[in-house]
């Protein structure tokens, strides 16, 4: 498919910007370009088409299921967007005098308040872009209660299991934390041993999914914590699995510290295509004064407490990613929420149970929100691979679920429905998964070249690692 | 599977040979076929000092990212340049694309190449 920068005609043009009704100010003229920049040149007509061919390319939750493991495709109700829409919410400046923005305050207030309630925290920043933002954020806060008690230098370790999302161990290498990782047990939980082995006076804090990306619940999960507070380190919750027990059990209640919330995953705002998201990160009490929530009185983004860690993004945050977390909240309220997790988890066992007889799985039995199944046996015999059948489902017309992750299970293949997929959905999906698995194994050197009728079909992974291109160059 | 008679290995699957009085390093046949296509990899710099059981460099292939382990407490010598352009040469070649030469001592259990093959069939 041609870019826009190769459909380019020069002269060609839409004729949308008015004529300028300013004075028109002169600069420099060291600082003017000496060439015009390369914009495309292209009719409205010739734009629209390229939108909507992309369009016609792109697969989301709208089109199908999305069972993206520990990612949470869920469908995103059209009332948020209706409220997003509202013109009090769009129609403001980040700037604007507070006097002026009380509503658009109200909002942010209540998300926060509602968050803290389903978390069990005591305080919410919406401040973070999104998740890895977030850990971000949530280790830097972390980092900032050892360093006031003079314990910065020597608090230096944070602990991570080896099943943990990747984000983990790069956000304690980011805050400048050595990452130590500890063995998990065969269904992703804790180690309970390893856990006590790796504490003692350097420990900064633990990074923790529950439940975990094998979908299990860690029932260790208040010793867990027990041990890392004895060592005087603190308990951070990587939200990305809250969907499985929104309204149900609390972070706060497992005696986790601080958490991030991916409002794009659990809260259906929209994920993927630059969402954008939003890592809303809560805390205890105690951690408060250190979060880079602002108090300014009269203009936002200008003023924050002695102890803050300061602003980590330009003024509140995705605003209108957290009205939508809002009306989400609001609509489905107490009882919603929990019952949204609950069907989370009906789904995915309903859908493991369809699958159990076809793909083996990495943990038998009940899981969460998600659960793994592995190609481990028919790689090794046939060559067929988890790769192959996530590229045979796109030739179904679906999206497949996550692949080679969690990284102790080999031949990975993460599913996660979510809640907003009905019992039809969910045995349309397992038809294909099953489909798909006996066609690789009844030919898995066909498999290797799936998918045969997507737009594009199998790419070259490694020379686009080796040797990514990454940028259109002119020709000129 | 290819596990040269002559080298010792650790159950993590590095292999290490002993050369002029330094250990040379690089990561197992297994291993590379479990990695897939390797993409990426980043070496230590010389004079770092690890203790053994340490992450000395990590592999990335289009799969994961994973460290390499060192059985050897002591100081990088000297790393495989010739790694960082041509990653492939691990896929290819995994016994003649070492990794690093450290000096210092074993201070991990290793394996001789018949049971490293046990440890892979076990695993």
């Amino acid at each position: 498919m041609e870019l826009l920068f190769e459909k380019s005609r020069p002269g060609r043009s839409h004729g949308y910007l008015p004529a300028c009704d300013t004075p028109v100010y002169s600069f420099d003229s060291s600082l003017l370009r000496e060439t015009d920049a390369a914009f495309p040149a292209l009719s409205e007509n010739d734009i629209s088409r390229h939108y909507s061919a992309l369009e016609e390319r792109t697969y989301g939750v709208n089109d199908g299921i999305y069972p993206l493991g520990s990612c949470t495709m869920k469908y995103n109700p059209k009332i948020n967007e209706q409220c997003a829409a509202l013109p009090g919410f769009t129609d403001i400046h980040p700037l604007q005098n507070r006097d002026t923005v009380q509503g658009c305050m109200e909002v942010m207030d209540l998300l926060k308040r509602d968050l803290c309630e389903i978390t069990g925290m005591d305080a919410m920043t919406l401040q973070p872009a999104a998740g890895a933002h977030g850990e971000f954020t949530g280790m830097m806060l972390i980092k900032r209660y050892h360093e006031l008690r003079g314990e910065g230098e020597i608090r230096n370790k944070v602990i991570v299991p080896d099943s943990s999302h990747g984000t983990n161990p790069a956000t304690g290498a980011m805050n400048g934390l050595t990452v130590v990782s500890i063995p998990s047990a065969e269904d992703g939980s804790v180690d309970l041993e390893a856990l006590k082995a790796a504490v003692g006076e350097d420990t900064a804090g633990l990074m923790l999914t529950n439940p975990n990306t094998l979908g299990i619940f860690d029932k260790n999960i208040t010793e867990i914590t027990r041990i890392i507070h004895e060592a005087g380190g603190l308990c951070y919750y990587d939200g990305a699995n809250l969907n499985a027990v929104m309204g149900v059990v609390r972070p706060g209640d497992m005696g986790f510290d601080c958490i991030h919330l991916n409002l794009h995953k659990t809260f259906s705002t929209p994920h993927g295509g630059g969402g954008p998201g939003a890592g809303a990160v809560g805390c205890k009490e105690f951690l408060k004064d250190y979060l880079p929530e602002d108090i300014s009185a009269a203009y936002p983004g200008v003023c924050f407490g002695e102890n803050s860690i300061g602003k980590v993004r330009s003024f509140q945050g995705n605003f209108l990613v957290a009205v939508r977390a809002l009306a989400y909240v609001l609509s489905l309220g107490r009882e919603g929420v929990r019952k949204s997790a609950q069907t989370a988890v009906l789904n995915a066992n309903y859908l493991k149970a369809l699958l159990a007889d076809t793909y083996e799985m990495a943990n038998p039995g009940l899981c969460m929100h998600e659960f793994v199944m592995t190609m481990q046996k028919e790689h090794k015999e046939t060559g067929a691979s988890a790769l192959d059948i996530a590229k045979g489902l796109l030739d179904e017309g679906i999206h497949p679920p996550t692949i080679y992750f969690p990284l102790i299970v080999h031949e990975a293949l993460m599913a996660e429905p979510t809640e907003t997929e009905s019992r039809e959905s969910l045995e349309k999906t397992a038809d294909i998964f099953r489909r798909v698995y006996e066609k690789a194994l009844a030919d898995p050197e066909a498999a290797h070249h799936w998918p045969v009728s997507a737009v594009i079909g199998r790419p070259d992974e490694v020379t686009a690692a080796r040797k990514p291109v990454l940028r259109w160059h002119s020709d000129n | 599977m290819n596990t040269p008679a002559e080298l010792k290995y650790t159950k993590d699957h590095e292999w290490v040979k002993e050369e002029d009085g330094l250990f040379v390093i690089g990561i197992t046949d297994y291993a590379q076929d479990a990695l897939g296509d390797i993409v990426f990899v980043n070496l230590p710099e010389i004079d770092d000092e690890f203790d053994g059981g340490d992450a000395v460099c990590d592999v990335e292939s289009v799969k994961a990212v994973s460290d390499v382990l060192t059985p050897v407490t002591g100081k990088v010598v000297e790393i495989n340049e010739d790694l960082l352009d041509a990653p492939e040469m691990v896929n290819e070649d995994p016994y003649g694309a070492w990794f690093v030469k450290m000096e210092g001592e074993i201070t991990e259990d290793l394996l001789d190449a018949a049971a490293y093959e046990t440890h892979c069939k076990d695993n």
